[in-house]
């Protein structure tokens, strides 16, 4: 009789990383459905087959909200996605979104030691499955009720916000959040397009921590129609997760001709106020020659909408190299796949245009010594100078924290990023006031804004005394 | 919430509207604006605070019907509510350091003023008002104005109330009269923010201005009502809406107006049967 752990381990090496089903990228650039359907039942078993199941796992460390990996996917071994789901949502309120939009290469799957054998597990995708596939009554598990007659205000229902309250509604805790804009969600919802995460499965984890008591307030911009003081007055303490919305600019001429939009309005007006559909109220203008700027996830979000919009070319203008860019490979290779221009080492001098952008005047660079971000940094090569025509140029070249709120509440201290400070253990510079996500670090990911949301939860249930 | 309690058409085209929102009165301060939105899946469109009530919890707001929201919003009855309202956005004017101003209104900019003009009066403030109107139908608030400011003067392109002219030649009248004024705040549209900013500066009369741009999420997040002022990018939302009159860029201010100015036209005429050319 053979020995079960060695039978599993001769197999896992036999079954090859499964691949997500996927539109074509002909068909897919012609709609705003889902790129991605993710796994049929039979790929997500033999995918699920291929985990160890380590005693102790590399995986669970390297996630930032530590789920519990190897558990979750045992139970998918079982075909038990409903067992799998509770296993996930006792740590991570958001799988469906996690499973969509972490990057997993740099995470748990980067550490994965089937990795070493080949392919690391397709983690990702089966946390997806088991957030797609569940039927459980989706709630919130009660941890203790220490926290009843506790109050905590949340600023933000963006990835921070609702990772935090998700943590703090298990122990009773009445948890307001405050959004600003009319939908929740924040950049899940203004930023990342419908394609790559569709706003109505936003919606719906959403609607669990709705269901598990936790309470939403839009159209409450704080710092304006109530301040951090008046929120001291009601609430035991404050979670600030307002993100990194103030977008940056290149500083180069031409960039308030007409046409030039920051991937934040551009996203903005398509992703949140549905410019994509036929007769939607915000007007986008129809492009056909496009130049995003930058390289990161957003850069590739921005391009890959404008030429679902029927632009006829759009290209990425990057200063470093294709090795340097910081989306993930998956979304490059999404990119490339629908057709979208890499221009990499391209530095850019100047948008050309009268009243509207007719082009962008170009530089080739080459790659020098490593800077303080430890990439190699861009040089120009003289004399190298061209132009390319487009008619529409979007800066996606990052953002920085939202100054709002810093502005209007006194003693709360930014860094001179902007970002709001806090100590070791997420405090602001107000008493019982925290912070996390982008509103801290500048524009990072869903996942690391999601694990600071937590982190700020556990550090506020210390001071309340509801955990010790 | 956000229900219309009171709707009143002061001209063709041009309607106040007095909308409940507690949270919004409760804060909001002259030169701050809203953002709202009429029914769900619309636009979000600002709006200057034309007045408050903090008791009655009500914002009042005064609208000339140009485009696709607010002629939906002209279509909506008292008692009907509004999906969105979101307020007080924006930095509130405050111009508590000066003694004598001259409030500078081109046709419902009047809105803007009002509520400056009753706070300074109440402060015991010296001041003008040049109210400016293409026809005496769209001067606005005329005798609320003659009740709490010095001296109220009317200017109408076609002469058929106050003088004949712009508000420019009203203000050159003015300063001409030796007349000095500490600071000159116009509001209206942006051409004749920038004519009188371009009068004020020859005098180096201090002058401010509300921008009135182009605007998403009103919180700093879209970028997309940024202006240069004095040769910095500053944004509508954050920074202004009020910036020193004589370090805009109008030329640029004014051609980002027009970004959607195709769908603006066609969502109109769309809605009202009207053909191209007609509005503008």
């Amino acid at each position: 009789m053979p020995i079960a752990g060695l039978q599993e381990k001769s197999m896992a090496k036999r079954v090859e990383r499964q691949k997500v089903l996927e539109q074509f990228p002909l068909e897919r650039i012609h709609n705003f459905e889902e790129v991605s359907h993710g796994f049929d039942k039979e790929r997500m078993l033999l995918e699920a087959s291929r985990c160890l199941l380590c005693k102790n796992p590399k995986c669970v460390q390297g996630c930032p909200v530590n789920i519990d990996i190897p558990g979750f996917i045992a139970q998918l071994k079982e075909d038990n996605p409903d067992k799998a789901y509770e296993v996930i949502t006792a740590t991570n309120a958001l799988p469906g979104i996690c499973g969509r939009v972490c990057p997993q290469e740099e995470q748990c799957e980067k550490v994965c030691i089937m990795g070493k054998l080949g392919a690391p597990v397709a983690i990702g995708a089966l946390e997806r499955y088991s957030a797609d596939h569940s039927k459980a009554g989706k709630k919130i598990a009660s941890v203790s009720q220490a926290g009843n007659g506790k109050r905590v205000a949340i600023v933000g229902s963006g990835p921070a916000g609702l990772a935090c309250a998700g943590d703090l509604i298990k122990y009773g805790i009445e948890v307001v959040v405050y959004e600003a804009l009319h939908e929740l969600g924040g950049v899940l919802v203004y930023g990342i397009p419908e394609f790559r995460l569709p706003k109505s499965l936003v919606a719906a984890e959403i609607n669990i921590l709705k269901e598990s008591g936790v309470k939403f307030l839009a159209n409450y911009v704080i710092g304006k129609t109530l301040t951090i003081p008046d929120l001291l007055e009601q609430f035991d303490a404050v979670f600030i997760g307002s993100g990194a919305g103030l977008p940056s600019f290149m500083g180069i001429p031409g960039e308030n001709l007409k046409g030039v939009y920051a991937a934040n309005e551009y996203l903005t007006r398509v992703n949140l106020m549905k410019a994509y559909k036929k007769g939607s109220a915000t007007p986008i203008n129809a492009a056909k020659k496009v130049a995003v700027m930058g390289a990161g996830n957003v850069a590739m979000d921005a391009a890959r909408t404008a030429l679902r919009l029927g632009a006829e070319k759009v290209s990425i203008i990057y200063r470093r190299s294709r090795a340097e860019m910081p989306a993930r490979e998956e979304e490059i290779e999404h990119a490339i796949e629908e057709g979208i221009a890499l221009n990499e080492l391209t530095g850019t001098k100047a948008i050309l245009g009268k009243d509207k952008v007719e082009g962008i005047r170009c530089v080739k660079n080459t790659l020098g010594e490593p800077d303080a971000s430890g990439r190699r940094r861009p040089v120009e090569l003289a004399g190298t100078e061209f132009d390319i025509e487009v008619d529409t140029v979007i800066m996606a070249i990052g953002n920085s924290p939202n100054p709002l709120l810093a502005k209007a509440t006194p003693g709360l201290l930014t860094n001179k990023w902007g970002g709001l400070i806090v100590d070791d253990n997420t405090e602001t510079t107000v008493s019982n006031v925290f912070a996390g996500g982008d509103a801290v670090t500048g524009a990072a990911t869903v996942i690391l804004a999601m694990g600071a949301g937590k982190k700020s939860a556990k550090a506020i249930l210390e001071r309340l005394n509801v955990l010790r | 919430m956000n229900e219309i309690l009171k709707k009143t058409v002061k001209a063709e085209g041009v309607i106040e509207y007095v909308i409940y929102n507690p949270a919004v009165a409760a804060k909001a301060l002259p030169g701050q604006f809203i953002i709202l939105i009429v029914a769900e899946g619309g636009e979000r469109v600002p709006f200057t605070i034309t007045d408050y009530d903090r008791e009655q919890g009500t914002i009042t707001l005064l609208i000339q019907t140009v485009g696709e929201t607010t002629y939906l919003l002209s279509q909506m009855k008292e008692g009907d509510s509004l999906y969105a309202f979101v307020g007080p956005l924006g930095n509130a004017t405050d111009l508590n350091e000066y003694n004598k101003l001259c409030l500078v209104a081109g046709g419902i900019g009047a809105a803007v003023i009002f509520p400056q003009a009753k706070l300074l009066k109440s402060l015991g403030k010296s001041v003008d008002i040049i109210l400016g109107a293409r026809d005496k139908e769209l001067l606005m608030y005329v005798d609320e104005f003659k009740a709490i400011a010095d001296n109220v003067y009317i200017m109408t392109d076609n002469g058929s109330a106050g003088e004949q002219g712009f508000v420019t030649n009203k203000l050159q009248a003015l300063i001409d009269k030796g007349i000095t004024y500490d600071v000159v705040f116009a509001v209206g549209p942006m051409i004749m923010m920038k004519v009188v900013s371009d009068l004020t500066r020859a005098y180096a009369i201090k002058t401010l201005v509300s921008m009135n741009t182009i605007m998403i999420d009103g919180t700093g997040m879209c970028g997309g009502c940024r202006v240069t002022v004095g040769g910095k990018r500053l944004y509508a939302c954050v920074d202004g809406p009020e910036f020193d009159g004589h370090e805009v860029d109008y030329n640029e201010a004014l051609n980002r107006l027009t970004l959607f100015k195709e769908q603006e036209q066609d969502a109109y005429c769309r809605l009202t049967g009207e053909k191209h050319g007609k509005k503008s």
